[in-house]
């Protein structure tokens, strides 16, 4: 019996509750789409040297600024190795012993993997590096809906239990 | 709560009842799965371009895990084809029940002390340790699932109904904690007329069915942790009296019957799992693939004591001391134990969102290799369909990881919603939100450890 005038209550409670609602939805749409200020120094030409090896690439982490030109150098040490960039869909073959040059502008701004794009072993498909451009917006972006997230649920049944 | 029962829709009535459709879906999958065994044993040895490792560990998980288990639960046991050899031996027949009484085996019940999932647990536990070698070797990955089904087979032969699904199998475990978020379930209409039903047809069999193949009696099922939707019940039901119901998701996780320990450290492990993957296999640590596939060197060996200590201590460990704090501040005395498992069960939709985030990062990568070896499967220079040499493309790059971050987010709501309702169904009228934030600290904490992983 308690049990129906509960669900009865929260019928009758959601809708004076839109405003809650509405908030959530209005810092949602903020932590995702506002843009964060953030300074760089200018441009530049920078060569990273990336040294592909069964079945790892060293170094496996990347930075650069955005909007720099960037030329990765792969050397293969072993086998033929590929690099595939996520998110720049780009990609080079470097055989054994010799270097391959993968020159691109780094525009898209974020964490992207990348990955062997030529089969090379049993590890093969988790061959994987990551490249930084700039800070991590979509991490933090994440966090913040997840912080968001975590408080909407609490309060959500915090005013559901607290007509009950 | 609201239901409606999918059996009103003619064809879905037709569709579930009929022998045939089931049988049709379980042969193909038996096909394909003894292709698979094929295929590891005298394929290529390559694993991208082996229809074993392409077919089972991106096609079927990818299927699996991302739609099969959200959506209808333990779906997939119903048409698993793991089970179909040693069930057919049993039953002495391929569809029906036949008029006079046939089938091989002992039909002996398995015994009291491990009808739980612990085995499972334990099951999984030792696929997950050697799990790197299993997803990259074809002829292991032959291997495990030729094990697979002759277990299932001799199961069968020696116990009644399908034991092996209920009690051994690694995969039915994890399935069956997370078809709890399904929004389907099968369960009776109305209580009291299976009360009144002497015969109970829908555990002992009749003509028209066998009885529940999983054992359960569903007049007093209140989860669909065991059902495996195989609709046998409602074949046998001969008062119509079995619903299969569309429901608000997730609805088993608040149901105070039938929260168990076993099942709550199912919620750890898989948890556990996901993480552990996301940092081996998704992370950019050489050192650590190379050690996880090394299997039985000392590098090895650190990897799976590093693995168990984290699922099995780690994990349930900081959780205990969370429930332990939350314990100490609720009015009444209750048991950080059974609090423990309790509060577990808020795990499961965070769990299936770090799979389903966690598998994101392999399987739109890598699911192009699935063209070719359809068109050759054993890479014989075979090419069926005219995309043997169809080259490795990664699909939707650029929207894998925000796709992940919202399933995440998603399923971290999800979780502390749950954790609230568990919180306040005891003391609902004197809950304070504020007392379970240790639990909702350890979700929130597992989510950004899990961000960071997969998108940072």
């Amino acid at each position: 019996m308690r049990h129906k005038q509960t669900r009865k209550q929260i019928i009758e409670i959601f809708p004076r509750q839109s405003w809650f609602w509405s908030l959530i939805g209005v810092v949602s749409l903020g932590i995702v789409f506002v843009p964060i200020p953030s300074t760089f120094s200018q441009p530049v030409e920078k060569t990273l040297r990336v040294e592909a090896s069964t079945f790892e690439f060293t170094p496996a982490v990347l930075s650069v600024n955005p909007g720099d030109l960037v030329t990765i150098e792969l050397n293969s040490t072993d086998v033929v190795h590929g690099l595939y960039l996520d998110g720049y869909d780009i990609q080079i073959t470097a055989q054994p012993g010799q270097t391959a040059y993968l020159k691109f502008v780094a525009d898209a701004r974020g964490t992207f993997r990348f990955r062997c794009s030529v089969s090379c072993g049993a590890l093969h498909p988790f061959m994987i590096g990551k490249l930084k451009v700039g800070p991590d917006l979509l991490l933090w972006r994440g966090v913040g809906m997840a912080v968001l997230a975590a408080l909407a649920a609490v309060w959500s049944f915090h005013s559901w239990s607290a007509i009950t | 709560m609201v239901r409606y029962n999918l059996i009103q829709i003619p064809v879905l009535r037709t569709l579930l009842t009929n022998r045939w459709p089931q049988l049709i879906i379980r042969a193909l999958a038996l096909a394909g799965f003894l292709l698979a065994i094929l295929a590891g044993f005298v394929g290529t040895p390559v694993g991208n371009r082996n229809f074993a490792i392409i077919m089972v560990w991106i096609a079927w998980w990818a299927l699996l895990i991302m739609v099969a288990v959200p959506l209808f639960g333990r779906g997939w046991c119903s048409i698993c084809p793991i089970p179909i050899p040693g069930e057919w031996l049993q039953n002495g027949t391929i569809l029906g029940p036949l008029k006079k009484k046939s089938g091989f085996g002992l039909k002996m019940r398995w015994p009291n002390k491990f009808r739980n999932i612990w085995l499972q647990n334990v099951a999984f536990t030792v696929l997950a340790l050697f799990s790197i070698v299993i997803l990259t070797q074809p002829r292991i990955t032959g291997i495990v699932l030729l094990a697979l089904i002759l277990i299932a087979v001799g199961t069968s032969f020696i116990f009644e109904r399908r034991t092996f699904c209920r009690y051994l199998c690694p995969v039915g475990g994890f399935i069956g904690l997370y078809s709890q978020v399904s929004p389907i379930e099968v369960r009776v209409r109305d209580t009291s007329v299976c009360a009144g039903h002497k015969v109970k047809t829908c555990y002992t069999g009749n003509e028209d069915g066998y009885g529940c193949p999983w054992g359960i009696f569903p007049g007093g099922m209140v989860k669909n942790t065991n059902c495996g939707t195989c609709m046998e019940c409602l074949r046998t039901c001969p008062y119509d009296n079995i619903a299969v119901n569309l429901r608000p998701p997730g609805t088993d996780l608040l149901q105070l019957r039938g929260r168990k320990l076993d099942e709550a450290f199912k919620a750890f492990i898989m948890l556990g799992s996901a993480v552990v993957y996301s940092v081996v296999l998704i992370g950019p640590w050489g050192a650590l693939k190379t050690a996880a596939f090394a299997v039985g060197s000392f590098a090895w060996w650190g990897y799976a004591l590093s693995f168990l200590a984290f699922v099995y201590l780690l994990l349930p460990g900081i959780f205990y001391l969370a429930v332990r704090f939350i314990s100490q501040n609720v009015p009444g005395k209750r048991k950080p134990l059974r609090m423990f498992t309790e509060y577990a069960y808020a795990l499961v939709p965070l769990g299936l969102a770090a799979w389903i985030a966690f598998s994101l990062s392999f399987i739109f990568t890598n699911v192009s290799y699935l063209w070719s070896v359809l068109s050759d499967p054993f890479s014989w220079g075979w090419n069926l369909f005219g995309a043997a040499n169809s080259s490795w493309t990664p699909y939707f790059s650029k929207y894998v990881p925000a796709v992940q971050v919202l399933v995440l987010i998603v399923g971290l709501f999800w979780s502390i919603t749950v954790i609230q309702r568990i919180s306040g169904e005891r003391t609902l009228s004197e809950y304070k939100p504020w007392r379970t934030w240790p639990v909702v600290a350890y979700s929130a904490f597992v989510t950004v450890g899990l961000l960071w992983l997969l998108v940072g």
